[in-house]
């Protein structure tokens, strides 16, 4: 019992000391609680099948994903709590000079390891309930879930996978902690303060050299990145990445010596107020902290791109999900006429030419469940233009992009009248066009891109007749929905080209038909849905608001999750490291400090000094990896410029600020904390 | 003569009510300009506390002190800390060299603090290196030179913003005898060119003897005082050895 009190008058004694462990600890484990707490939240539990079809999909990845966190988390407490060991040595070995057997030190340890496994676990869990509640109205919002019937949740499953999890941390520290006690000895424990790091130095001209090779390194990788982003092989792509980790190390490396060298250079700056000072503690400290800053630099690089890139295609999905989906409904008919349905029943091929309309009409779909503004519109391919007649010009290079193409497939074709009749229905621009002339409408922009670079003096001719295009760029749009820009090209002609259907080689495609439901509220629409969705035949395509929604949604739901989880067990994981590093250099920076004092140093020059020591070794991680995030993130949004055709920025700089804000969390508390060592009240 | 300082009737006492300590009871000196003044006492004599009460490192329950006319035991706040830093120099036992920083930078620093230009800064590092012999270790670190560089460079250090008073708390307690000679010579030689005064605590017979004067204190009253004159070194030596045996108590064992 004696020593169960000594183990709770050294926690409330070291208080401060383990401020910084104790957050990261409830951090992590709120943040486990909340990732693992899905399932049972409120606004999944109100959400139709197929919706959580995904989230059990999100479900499975997350959980896979927690024991890789679980891992990581692991290793950030055992390195913190080795941390904590080490500074009080003095402690212990006094403990053993008095007499205190290394059993006694063990259980003394242990007794502080589980008061503060608990005291966490329980502060943990509570911030993960009530945070778990803000989590649930985010995952409504991404899901377009009902939140009409929210209520207040408390998920049993999580609290015992996270309480496992952790227990079973805390369980590895304790026997870490038995096994570093066991093996000391007395006189290392009374001595582990006096000795001194020699001083590690480097010769200034390699500095400089191989600061310049690093420069140069960053440079080419960061040039190659952002020239090549939309051809690059994988091959290309991993020593590019590995360039980037090598020259991040030598920068490192060499950031201290060659900082010196220039502040040198500077005699002004040099020796002015500390400079030198902190000069050189920040020498000392980046050179013994090489390798630890460079992987907290790529951690944070990792954390900006996935966090932004995560975020931004959640909004780019989102926001293409609107573009291109704007009504409830679109159902696309094609009519075949390959040789199977020609040696067939030639009524039922009569019976096939029906339009979308009068087919619903005749299965006794009542037109009342539609608003009033139903629209079709009917497409024809000929034989006089398929894709390898439209490149004619470019075909090399479209190769090159798109290699799986079918050559011989038929361009689309369609009326002005009927394009602008969908075009309305879409909230789409209409267009103008004189005779003679055509329309080039293309939504992927790649594809666009390409179009456009024959469109110029291409003339197409049909029936005898010749087209020649009326604009040389393409005009974004399309006419049948999907989740986002994915129309590779429609040519609209004037109406003219198709009014003697009977000696002309175009031929109808397909229908294409677009309506809104009828009813104002979800539950509504869902029941006309229901119906329509009874309507169904051989080559008949059904899209529905609905549908898309759920697919697309789920999917960069699923993406940002994951994003978010890992970045922030990233982020904590680097900063928390960070803080340790500085916190376990303050002993010595103690006695560095109060000889500022002896020597005349006022206070004020001397927190300043501290605080730009601290702020320089904090933020020279996430400066360097601010820059690898802007061509990194450049790089992925042109590499993913298929899949996201616009790139918010705002979502980047809302990342960047939430990680700046953690961050921060992480530079004042150690600020604080550093002060309150040195001896500041 | 010009007084530099001038201690006038102090007193500090420790503990409460009932348990009063006297550690410094009723000492006046004074001190002139270019003096080279030893203190001696055995442990707990209070001749650490006299230096911390002059150095303004603690404060006189009673008395005051002058530095240059000027009491200082009214200051307070950043006042004091400008006094501290534009007035005195300090040389500790255990040398208080920043091991992150070359000797250089250590002697620059303190000039550094003062506010003072870049180009006056290596102009005056330079001579003051000179004189103390250690220019040639000014791009090494504390840990690459032996125990007398460092506290010859600690002394670069407090001398080299020409303070009006140098405080040295027992300088020679952390060195071998040859380094102690060789630093004490060096005091001796800034005392004579620089006209530097300084003031010098010790319970080393031998490192005493270095000075002009010596005041005995013993259980916080002024108990001695001794005037080199015209006398060696070897001579001086002698009579602190006697007034040291008449003190007696720890300084006994001081050969």
């Amino acid at each position: 019992m004696m020593l169960f009190k000594i183990s709770i008058k050294n926690i409330k004694k070291s208080f401060s000391d383990y401020a910084i462990y104790f957050f990261t600890l409830v951090l992590g484990i709120t943040i486990f609680y909340l990732f693992n707490s899905i399932d049972s939240q409120t606004a999944l539990l109100e959400m139709n099948d197929s919706k959580k079809a995904i989230i059990k999909l999100l479900l499975a990845m997350l959980s896979m994903i927690s024991v890789f966190v679980a891992i990581i988390l692991g290793f950030l407490i055992i390195y913190a709590n080795n941390f904590l060991i080490k500074r009080r040595k003095k402690e212990f070995g006094l403990y053993m000079l008095l007499g205190m057997g290394k059993r006694d030190i063990s259980k003394i340890l242990i007794g502080e390891t589980m008061i503060i496994g608990a005291v966490s676990l329980i502060a943990g869990l509570i911030f993960g309930v009530f945070g778990s509640q803000l989590m649930s109205i985010l995952v409504g919002k991404m899901f377009e879930a009902d939140m009409s019937r929210f209520t207040f949740v408390f998920s049993k499953a999580a609290t015992y996978k996270t309480i496992l999890y952790f227990v079973f941390m805390y369980i590895l520290v304790i026997i870490f902690n038995t096994g570093i006690i066991s093996k000391v000895k007395l006189i290392d424990l009374l001595n582990a303060k006096k000795v001194t790091e020699q001083i590690k130095t480097k010769n200034p001209i390699i500095s400089l050299f191989v600061f310049g090779i690093s420069i140069l390194m960053l440079g080419y990788a960061y040039i190659q990145v952002s020239l090549h982003s939309f051809d690059m092989q994988r091959k290309d792509i991993i020593i590019m990445i590995v360039i980037g980790c090598i020259a991040t190390f030598l920068f490192y490396w060499s950031l201290s010596g060659f900082l010196l060298q220039f502040m040198k250079m500077r005699k002004r700056i040099y020796h002015k107020n500390l400079n030198m000072f902190v000069m050189r503690q920040l020498n000392s400290q980046i050179n013994t902290n090489v390798f630890s800053m460079t992987v907290i630099c790529l951690l944070l690089f990792i954390t900006i791109c996935v966090l932004s890139c995560g975020n931004a295609m959640n909004d780019a999905i989102k926001k293409d999900l609107r573009d291109s989906a704007p009504r409830d409904i679109c159902i696309i008919k094609y009519f075949e006429d390959d040789l199977e349905t020609m040696e067939e029943d030639k009524k039922e091929k009569e019976l096939d030419k029906r339009t979308i309309k009068e087919q619903l009409l005749e299965e006794g779909f009542d037109s009342n469940n539609f608003q009033e503004d139903v629209v079709e519109g009917k497409v024809y391919t000929t034989d006089e233009l398929t894709l390898e007649l439209s490149f004619q010009k470019n075909k090399e290079e479209v190769k090159k992009q798109f290699p799986q193409l079918l050559w011989d497939a038929k361009e689309e074709i369609i009326s002005l009248s009927d394009y602008n009749q969908l075009a309305a229905s879409y909230g789409e621009d209409t267009l103008e066009l004189s005779e003679g002339e055509f329309l080039m409408v293309c939504s992927f922009q790649t594809m666009k891109e390409l179009r456009e670079a024959y469109l110029k003096d291409t003339i197409i001719s049909i029936d005898g007749k010749e087209y020649k295009s009326a604009t040389s760029t393409c005009k974004q749009g399309y006419i049948q929905m999907s989740t986002s820009h994915t129309n590779i090209g429609v040519y609209v002609l004037p109406d003219s080209a198709f009014h003697t259907l009977e000696n002309s080689s175009l031929e109808l495609y397909s229908c294409i038909f677009s309506a809104d439901y009828k009813g104002e509220t979800e539950k509504e629409k869902q029941e006309v849905e229901k119906l329509i969705s009874k309507f169904h035949g051989k080559n008949i395509i059904t899209l529905t608001k609905i549908k898309l929604y759920e697919t697309s949604v789920g999917l960069a739901a699923i993406i940002t999750f994951i994003a978010i989880y890992l970045g922030i067990i990233f982020l904590i994981s680097g900063a928390a490291v960070l803080a340790l590093k500085q916190l376990s250099d303050s002993a010595d920076n103690k006695e560095r400090y109060r000889m500022l004092r002896k020597i005349g140093a006022e206070n004020k020059m001397i927190r300043k000094a501290l605080c730009q020591q601290i702020g320089i070794f904090f933020f020279m991680p996430l400066l360097l990896a601010m820059i690898h995030s802007i061509f990194g993130i450049w790089f992925s949004s042109n590499f993913l410029g298929g899949i996201i055709s616009s790139f918010n920025l705002w979502t980047v700089i809302a990342t960047t600020v939430f990680l700046v804000g953690i961050y921060g969390i992480y530079f004042l508390a150690t600020y604080l904390e550093s002060k309150r060592i040195i001896g500041f009240e | 003569m010009d007084t530099v300082l001038k201690v006038d009737k102090i007193e500090k006492y420790y503990g409460n009510r009932g348990n009063l300590t006297k550690a410094i009871d009723n000492i006046s000196f004074e001190v002139e300009k270019g003096e080279f003044v030893g203190i001696m006492g055995a442990s707990g004599s209070g001749k650490t506390t006299l230096l911390n009460c002059i150095s303004t490192i603690d404060r006189v329950t009673a008395g005051n002190i002058f530095i240059h006319n000027q009491d200082i035991t009214n200051l307070k706040g950043n006042s004091l800390n400008k006094f501290r830093r534009d007035t005195l120099g300090f040389i500790f036992q255990d040398f208080n060299l920043l091991d992150t920083l070359t000797i250089y930078e250590n002697i620059a620093l303190a000039l550094s603090i003062q506010k003072i230009s870049a180009t006056e800064i290596e102009d005056r590092v330079g001579l003051i290196a000179e004189k103390l012999e250690i220019k040639h270790l000014l791009e090494k670190y504390p840990y690459q030179v032996s125990g007398g560089q460092k506290q010859r460079a600690a002394a670069a250090r407090a001398i080299v913003t020409n303070p009006q008073l140098i405080l040295a708390d027992e300088p020679t307690g952390a060195l071998d005898s040859r380094a102690a000679r060789m630093l004490l010579d060096s005091f001796c030689n800034l005392n004579e060119t620089m006209e530097a005064t300084i003031l010098m605590v010790t319970h080393d017979a031998f490192t005493a003897s270095y000075a002009k004067r010596i005041l005995f204190i013993k259980d916080g009253k002024l108990f001695n005082e001794l005037i080199r004159g015209n006398d060696s070194r070897k001579e001086f030596f002698d009579k602190i050895i006697d007034v040291v045996s008449l003190l007696g108590g720890e300084l006994n064992d001081v050969i």
